[in-house]
């Protein structure tokens, strides 16, 4: 209990981050039209792919000679550089269309 | 110096995140929302592989695993994204999302074994990577479970008995074990252990829903994604991974109960109570009715004679690859002097937009595109609804029959027309497994074929008139 409430106190400045982040996500997604709700699901797809940042601090922090963990982080890379790539990529695919028309 | 550097670039890219999912709210500023997103990715991605502070010296195999990985997933992300054709769009976005989440759960099982090393108390990372592991497991497989359903590779809907029973034991053995493991000693054996446990809920979680709540399944994935991000952010304090993960976890929970509202079903409904039993045997009496078939000409007369026509597109358009064709019949249409809109359902296709996608790339007027609450008061003065490859969303029984699975799900009430012509390739139920009753009634008639091909025929005919 204790080590929960520190942690707490410790990352305060974290949970400030968590519960605006939180408040930013619902105003920015609130008032969006039906229409854009494909290419926007497609788009906060491609953000989430921001966990190949983590990867790669995973990597950097490994030592050479641990092999299994060197094979799970570039397993890791690429499928985080998937996500990104691949999200970005769909969404302007989509939204590529939208803009044509006009 | 470089630390500071590199949180500096983290904040530009928390905003460049913010900023870019709010510029794509709009359609017109939309596709550069999205490049502004993208910019922000790679500045996050670049300082990081080089600004990092490491506690050692990073060797030079880990940079070269780095980039080829790098390399790697952006030629296969790129080609994919690229050559995928508009109606698989839907399953790419599934397969993407899951990606994302077995990124968070190999993080999760390198990170675990390090704490091993470290000394002092660790309750706080323990949690994080936990989380990361177990969410973005779940994520993973629930992610390609939704990708083969939307792929036509698993197609039914799967009940055993007892299922949420099962699926909440599972859920809560899982949790338990999270818990027990973050106070425990270190073992590999239990992380693995947890690993497997959370791939299988993920699996058991989406495996029983059905085809009509997809959409809905594929947000909610969406946002696991976004917090699995986020709780490798906290992990490493990571002002990017958290912005980005949060950000992602508010806007997919906030998209995933407009989506449920759109087919006025409480979440709980979508994820404990699959569609199927006993209200689709009812309602297959009145289905196998009175059905009448009408020829491609005469469908064309009466196009022809018509002063308004409403087009309900389905999932069977995109199959059919029919959005061309579809927009060259409403401007032979409305060269003739016919009043066209599209009536659009907020869950018609397998995603909310899907159709209005699918439209825009065949240049149909924007202004056509009518949402279903608009639409709905117009269906007793049009003379013709063309209902091409929809199915569940102009279903009556929605509205008429208790008994049916999708009753009160808002529908398209395209009985109320004058005429209305449903083109599908079959007799065949919706995605949904449910009969409709909407085909034995009188005033409905079916021009059964292929939708682009039906179509193309309706165009040759009324030209010729």
């Amino acid at each position: 209990m204790t080590e929960i409430l520190n942690f707490i106190a410790e990352n305060r400045q974290l949970i400030y981050i968590i519960i605006l982040s939180i408040f930013v996500g619902v105003e920015v997604i609130g008032h969006v039209p039906t229409v854009l709700h494909t290419p926007l699901m497609s788009g906060a797809n491609a953000i989430h792919g921001v966990v190949i940042v983590g990867a790669i601090i995973v990597m950097l922090n490994l030592h050479p000679e641990n092999t299994l963990a060197l094979i799970l982080g570039f397993l890791a890379v690429i499928l985080g550089t998937l996500n990104v790539v691949g999200g970005f990529v769909v969404t302007d695919r989509m939204l590529e269309m939208f803009k044509k028309k006009k | 110096m470089n630390s500071h550097l590199l949180e500096i670039t983290y904040l530009i890219a928390s905003v460049g995140f913010i900023i870019g999912l709010k510029m794509m709210g709009n359609p017109k500023t939309a596709r550069n929302g999205n490049l502004i997103g993208a910019a922000g990715m790679i500045l996050a991605i670049i300082a990081t592989i080089f600004l990092y502070p490491t506690e050692h010296e990073v060797a030079q195999i880990v940079y070269y695993l780095i980039f080829a990985g790098i390399a790697v997933g952006t030629i296969i992300g790129w080609y994919t994204a690229k050559k995928v054709q508009m109606t698989k769009m839907p399953e790419l976005v599934s397969l993407f999302n899951g990606m994302g989440g077995a990124c968070a759960a190999l993080i999760g099982l390198i990170e675990y074994p390090h704490v091993m090393e470290k000394s002092g108390d660790h309750t706080g990372l323990l949690i994080c990577i936990i989380l990361g592991l177990i969410i973005g497991s779940v994520s993973f497989s629930g992610s390609i479970i939704a990708f083969l359903k939307l792929n036509g590779t698993l197609n039914k809907a799967i009940r055993i008995p007892a299922y949420n029973m099962i699926n909440n034991v599972l859920l809560l053995a899982v949790l338990a074990f999270g818990a027990y493991m973050v106070y425990s000693d270190v073992s590999i054996t239990n992380l693995y252990l947890l690993f497997a446990a959370s791939l299988l809920y993920g699996v058991l979680f989406t495996i029983p829903i059905g085809g009509a709540d997809m959409p809905v399944v594929i947000s909610l994935l969406n946002s696991f994604t976004g917090l699995a991000a986020a709780a490798g952010g906290f992990l490493y304090a990571n002002q990017a991974m958290q912005t980005g993960g949060i950000l992602v976890g508010s806007a997919g929970t906030i998209l995933t109960f407009a989506m449920c509202k759109a087919m006025n079903r409480p979440l709980s409904n979508v994820i404990f109570g699959a569609f199927g039993g006993g209200g689709a045997a009812a309602a297959t009496d009145a289905a196998g009715g009175s059905i009448k078939d009408i020829s491609v000409s005469d469908v064309a007369v009466l196009m022809n004679y018509s002063k308004k026509v409403v087009i309900v597109p389905g999932y069977g358009l995109a199959v059919a690859q029919a959005q061309h064709v579809i927009h060259e019949l409403e401007k032979l249409l409305e060269e003739r002097g016919v009043e066209v809109k599209y009536a659009i359902h907020p869950v018609a296709g397998r995603m909310p937009g899907h159709m209005n996608v699918l439209l825009a790339e065949s240049n149909v007027d924007y202004s056509k595109l009518v949402e279903m609450d608009d639409i709905n008061p117009e269906f007793p003065t049009t003379d013709v609804v063309f209902v091409v490859g929809a199915n569940d969303v102009v279903n009556p029984a929605a509205k008429t029959d208790p008994a049916s699975p999708i009753y009160g799900m808002p529908i398209l009430e395209v009985d109320k027309a004058k005429n209305v012509i449903v083109n599908k390739r079959s007799m065949s139920a919706g995605y949904a497994g449910i009969d409709n009753v909407l085909f034995g009634y009188d005033n409905c008639s079916m021009l059964f074929g292929d939708a682009k091909k039906v179509i193309t025929e309706l165009v040759s005919e009324l030209k010729n008139l």
